[in-house]
């Protein structure tokens, strides 16, 4: 399973606590855990990437063992330790100054 | 006993004040969504317990809210605005063609007598429709398609479209505004549109009578006269008596006739409410006295209103969409703050009081009149 972390305001609006875990087939990238992750909760579709393009949203960060994988390609493969759970996915609000 | 509810928006969330018909004591209930922004709450004139929400923030974008229990419950719908077609351009600051981009809902505004059926104006300029309860949102992309929608361009505060009057006597006929393109109207229930900016006037734009590229900030009518229609303008406050095809200023003796709000009396069609602002570069009340102006005679006379509102040292603001009336017979005025406070007038405007104070800084408001 794949171990997924979401930001305070999702974990309220998709109602879950801080880890969600997701089953995700075939190889495991940023796009195949995004899809699998809407797929349960289809609040979350347009909260974390474009509706349509599917692009990131400018200010929400995408962290897996101590890198930021931001901007990583959509079909880059994530860490084996990402894809055989042993770390979570972290989906992080950036710091948004003020 | 009548019930009455006031559906505040504001910077971190959303409150839901309510009161029985006196009008004395408010129970608050909130924040609902908790530290996002919450452009607009409207309920169903049909079925009051509906409530749609526009609700936001810069990290996760728009969503949008759906109560059928009257706030006490919420289920997010729908938050997929997509223009019809490709979108093209509108003008730039800079004077360029930029493509048309969805941000967010500045204002949705539910069918008189669908309960499903709902119209969301959004920025960038658009309108889109729901006809399932918010299941679905379509552009009716013929105001963006308007022939004069290539030269509409952004004011400070985005090109959004933020007031929608739908005609009681006709919902074929439905008036918009945009900021900074105009005001606009539809007789076919959204298919066209066209610009009814005649008799306009503003210094800001090269050409000051110009078709397009007024500052409306917000238009108001009563529901017994749909034709009549009254515009608080960056500048000016503005009258039209044939559904928008003139306009004839009615500022008349305000002490600046910049603003944001204009509302209408519930049952006295030509007794209208401004609260006048300063200034375009000062948006807060003159000599820092919040004062609500009143005028009985449909505009050009007016008289302030104070008791009961701070009356020094007060540089709040009232923005476009934060102030409504209910429909009691003693016509209660309601308006919310910058600084977080919702006042409330139980008798027309002569005696107010702050039903919250220390809200965020309030962005909307919207009044339930319930028997």
């Amino acid at each position: 399973m794949i171990r997924v972390e979401l930001p305070a305001h999702l974990q309220t609006l998709a109602r879950v606590g801080r880890e969600v875990q997701l089953d995700v087939r075939g190889e495991v990238t940023q796009r195949a855990v995004l899809d699998a992750l809407e797929a349960s909760y289809p609040v979350l579709r347009g909260t974390i990437r474009d509706h349509v393009t599917h692009k990131r949203r400018p200010f929400m960060r995408f962290y897996a063992c101590a890198e930021d994988l931001s901007h990583e390609p959509p079909d880059a493969a994530l860490p084996p330790e990402v894809a055989s759970g042993a770390e979570p996915f972290l989906v992080i609000g950036a710091l948004a100054g003020g | 006993m009548s019930e009455v509810r006031v559906l505040v928006g504001t910077r971190k969330g959303a409150f839901v004040l309510t009161s029985d018909g006196r009008r004395d004591r408010w129970d608050v209930s909130g924040p609902h969504f908790g530290g996002w922004e919450i452009f607009h709450l409207k309920s169903s004139p049909a079925e009051p317990n509906r409530i749609y929400c526009s609700q936001g923030t810069g990290w996760h974008g728009q969503l949008i809210q759906r109560s059928n229990d009257g706030g006490k419950t919420w289920e997010a719908v729908d938050n997929k605005f997509v223009y019809d077609g490709v979108p093209g351009t509108h003008q730039w600051y800079d004077g360029t063609p930029h493509p048309w981009e969805f941000k967010r809902v500045w204002h949705l505004e539910p069918s008189l007598s669908d309960p499903d059926t709902v119209y969301a104006g959004v920025e960038d300029a658009a309108m889109f429709r729901t006809t399932d309860g918010g299941q679905s949102w379509h552009e009716l992309k013929g105001l963006r398609e308007n022939s004069t929608g290539s030269k509409w361009t952004p004011g400070a505060g985005g090109l959004c479209l933020h007031t929608i009057l739908i005609d009681p006597s006709n919902p074929e006929r439905i008036y918009i505004a945009i900021s900074a393109a105009g005001a606009f109207r539809t007789d076919d229930g959204g298919t066209t549109w066209k610009p009814i900016n005649k008799g306009l006037v503003s210094k800001y734009i090269p050409d000051p009578t110009a078709e397009v590229g007024h500052c409306v900030h917000r238009i108001a009518m009563h529901k017994s006269r749909p034709q009549v229609l009254f515009m608080q303008k960056h500048w000016d406050v503005m009258r039209s008596d044939d559904g928008g095809e003139v306009w004839h200023r009615i500022s008349g003796n305000l002490p600046t006739d910049f603003g944001f709000v204009i509302d209408v009396h519930a049952h006295e069609p030509e007794t209208i409410y401004v609260v006048p602002i300063k200034s375009d570069t000062e948006h807060y009340p003159m000599d820092g006295r919040l004062r609500v102006y009143r005028s009985r005679t449909g505009g050009n006379d007016w008289e302030p209103l104070t008791k009961g509102l701070p009356q020094q040292d007060c540089y709040v603001n009232v923005l476009r969409d934060a102030m409504s009336v209910d429909a009691l017979d003693a016509c209660g005025i309601y308006f919310g703050t910058t600084g977080g406070q919702v006042y409330a007038s139980a008798d027309a405007g002569e005696n107010w009081k702050a039903i919250a104070e220390h809200l965020p800084a309030v962005l909307s408001v919207e009044v339930q009149t319930l028997k």
